[in-house]
């Protein structure tokens, strides 16, 4: 057999390939970096994070940490980052919400329903984000009537110019008593799932359902016990009410806040409605059929049998969707919310240290869009179809 | 036998029986129906309401050249005409050549630009001339369009010369005296907004194509480097892409290159935002090919390059045509954020409308007029994509 010559084996190829590619990255990346250090030479700026460190001194609308305006830049951008995950995390569970009743409707046999879901659909999906926001921020919330003639919703929530107030619960003195037996309940929730796990591995025989029961009965026991040694409930509900100019109590929601999370779920909704609508008609109708003739009823076939299996379908979009709606929230800017963007905008104009604020952005970015991903991807790995 | 007597089923049309079967078919659905209609009434009342009484439509008359075009100069307008005129002209030579697949399109134009039209007469007689004239065209072209011989031939050249004539006619150049050039700083209104789709979209193309390409070669340098690219502009937000080329795209280039213009700025950020959603696009179309397609291109003797060029990327290509129509439109409603980096685009100029004095206020009409042409836009692009995803096949063949 004839040897072949080196420069025409494959694996010798794809090696040069290869070094050429990444010879190719490397003079790009001196030829950038030459022009950065000679660009920021010029306008006299240096590298570095040692600004971080510096007081920031502007002030910020709303926050949900502790902060002032002689606190650090890096303590502000925490603000930011805060402010932009208590949004994202609201907005995903709202929107969950409104999406899959959305999306059901859309299903719906109900004319009237069926083409409200509809309409609202093709008319959220197919325009700018930005505009709804804005249109949501000055259109509508600002120009909602003043505190005296708030607008009633029941709950009782209030809608003005001041923001949304919506009930909330409050702490009561006894709340930290309380922590001890509401941590000592959640923790006897697990040691029950541990315990009846354990005890189906050994006989691998299917418990009864009737221990599932031991999930409520236990932290209802502890939390009675409580209750005997605690007769103060830990929280007591939080009511908004006027009280001369403004409303007393409650929990107040800034004019931004509300735009852009009213906006954000409305808009990532639609998007949610045609993937939970997609998912039900995924499922075959056979399945449906197969059920009925084993004998379940209507509920029972859309709890075990249709959702189970349009989860499958549904979760890959929608996990994109809520990654959506995250980096959505960076539009915020637009109707002055201060969240992460908005606050490096700020950071930038004062500090003019364009590359670290950029690194900082992609950073966070990144990694809530990795944490996001990662929880969903476990999750859609629990429920994945398990093949034999 | 004695026929037996059955009764005729029994009728279920006619508008109460409609009713019945889809607004009020079990007590529940009766209530969601009157719940329904009940939000609908307390929530359209004072929205027609305000509409027909207090709203200030007036605001878009006035600024109608101002949404449109923006800070473009005013005695350049010709120009944009002409590409409209273009436009209409092979919107009616592909009518008149591919008949069927094309005259959804004809259709949408030629009432698009009566409505343009009839709007026009309340406003400027140069707005219903011109959109006239465009008519005329679309219409004057359709019959050689069905009759010449080269008339296919001749369509597609003036497609793929569309776009270089487009940027021409837009933009000018020193050299000819007829098209002053135009600074893409004074491009703006919906003209930028189009003109940053368009590039976004055709530029991030070739990118995207290399990026699917390399995401799925046999090289793990070249296919680790084109997944941490995608993936890390698909995790960052559009506005931090758009603020990096803004501010860091002139510290990357070499000093004595002049400062690029921010529109410039703004459309390499779109072009590298995009081609990462365009790769991961185009590479579900590479999946959808099958091993044999390599393996008889193998057989044939084609190499590598060659399968690719010839075999592979005109499948894949035509099995992502709806996926390219979806970047289309969401690329369209995403330019909106260069407003946020401070480009007049249709969003960035509304909100100057409502800035003048005389208009304070009208913020509703102004962001609800720029929310129909964006949709009303989209409704065209969806309705094309079925078109053509009809006139390709895709799915079928």
């Amino acid at each position: 057999m004839q040897i072949k010559a080196f420069w025409r084996d494959v694996r010798f190829l794809q090696m040069l390939a290869q070094a050429g590619f990444v010879v190719l990255l490397a003079l790009a990346a001196a030829y950038l970096y030459v022009n950065v250090s000679a660009n920021l030479q010029r306008q006299g700026l240096t590298v570095g994070y040692g600004f971080m460190k510096n007081p920031a001194s502007f002030d910020i609308g709303e926050s949900f940490i502790p902060y002032k305006a002689s606190d650090t830049y890096r303590h502000a951008l925490l603000v930011g980052l805060v402010n932009t995950l208590v949004v994202s995390v609201t907005g995903i569970l709202l929107t969950t919400v409104v999406g899959v009743l959305a999306g059901v409707a859309r299903l719906s046999s109900n004319w009237l329903i069926n083409k409200l879901a509809a309409a609202y659909v093709g008319l959220i999906r197919n325009t700018p984000l930005i505009i709804q926001l804005m249109f949501w921020y000055f259109g509508v919330i600002i120009r909602l009537p003043s505190v005296k003639q708030a607008i009633a919703l029941p709950g009782p929530a209030y809608l003005t110019n001041r923001g949304v107030y919506v009930p909330w619960a409050e702490a009561t003195p006894a709340f930290p008593a309380w922590q001890v037996y509401i941590l000592m309940a959640v923790i006897s929730v697990l040691i029950t799932w541990f315990g009846l796990r354990s005890a189906y591995r050994r006989t691998s025989l299917p418990l009864s359902p009737w221990w599932n029961l031991s999930y409520l009965f236990i932290p209802f026991l502890i939390l009675w016990l409580g209750a005997a040694l605690q007769p103060e409930p830990p929280l007591r509900a939080f009511v908004p009410e006027l009280a001369g100019l403004n409303f007393k109590g409650g929990l107040r929601m800034t004019p931004e806040f509300a735009a852009l999370l009213f906006g954000l779920v409305l808009y990532t909704g639609a998007f949610i409605a045609e993937i939970v609508r997609a998912g039900i008609l995924a499922v075959s109708r056979g399945q449906v059929e197969a059920a009925r003739s084993l004998g379940f009823r209507n509920s029972q076939t859309l709890r075990l049998i249709v959702f189970p299996q349009a989860l499958r379908v549904i979760i890959p979009p929608l996990t994109s969707q809520y990654l959506n709606l995250a980096k959505n929230s960076s539009l915020a800017i637009a109707i002055g919310y201060p969240d992460l963007f908005s606050i490096a905008g700020t950071v930038f104009n004062q500090t003019g240290a364009a590359i670290e604020i950029i690194m900082v952005l992609m950073l966070s970015y990144l990694s809530m869009s990795l944490l996001t991903s990662l929880i969903m991807n476990i999750y859609n790995s629990r429920m994945r179809l398990v093949e034999r | 036998m004695a026929a037996i007597e059955m009764q005729p089923p029994r009728l279920s049309i006619g508008p109460l029986a409609w009713f019945r079967k889809n607004l009020f078919s079990t007590w529940y659905n009766a209530g969601l129906t009157f719940a329904t209609l009940w939000v609908l009434y307390s929530v359209l009342k004072p929205a027609l309401f305000w509409a027909l009484t207090e709203a200030k439509w007036g605001v878009i008359g006035a600024n109608l050249t101002l949404f449109m075009v923006g800070q473009y100069p005013r005695g350049e307008l010709w120009r944009i005409w002409l590409v409209i005129y273009l436009l209409a002209g092979l919107i009616g030579l592909s009518w008149g050549v591919w008949k069927n697949a094309a005259r959804g399109f004809a259709v949408i134009a030629l009432s698009a630009g009566g409505a343009f039209a009839l709007i026009g007469l309340i406003l400027r007689w140069e707005v219903w001339a011109n959109w006239l004239i465009a008519e005329a065209v679309l219409l004057a072209l359709f019959l050689p369009g069905r009759s010449l011989r080269h008339a296919a031939l001749a369509a597609t050249a003036g497609w793929i010369l569309f776009f270089p004539a487009l940027f021409l006619l837009v933009a000018g150049h020193h050299s000819l005296p007829v098209l002053p050039p135009v600074e893409m700083s004074a491009w703006s209104g919906l003209l930028l907004t189009l003109m940053l789709t368009i590039v976004g979209n055709f530029g991030s193309l070739p990118l995207g194509i290399l990026l699917a390409l390399g995401r799925r070669s046999k090289l793990p340098i070249v296919r680790y480097f084109c997944i941490g690219y995608i993936e890390l502009i698909r995790g960052v937000p559009l506005v931090t892409i758009l603020y990096m080329a803004d501010i860091l795209l002139p510290l990357f280039l070499p000093l004595e290159v002049v400062r690029p213009d921010r529109v410039l700025r703004a459309m390499v950020g779109f072009i590298l935002f995009e081609a990462a959603y365009q790769a991961e696009n185009v590479r579900g179309g590479l999946q959808s090919i099958q091993r044999g397609q390599y393996e008889a291109a193998q057989a044939l003797g084609l190499n590598g390059a060659l399968t690719t060029a010839l075999i592979i990327l005109p499948q894949a290509l035509r099995a992502v045509i709806p996926a390219l129509f979806n970047s289309f439109i969401s690329l369209f409603k995403d330019t909106t954020l260069v407003a946020i980096i401070g480009l007049f685009d249709l969003l960035r100029i509304s909100r100057s409308v409502i800035a003048q004095p005389e208009w304070l206020g009208t913020h509703r009409e102004v962001f609800l007029f720029a929310f129909l042409i964006y949709w009303g836009f989209n409704l065209a692009f969806s309705y094309g994509n079925r078109r053509v995803e009809q006139a390709l096949g895709v799915g079928k063949r």
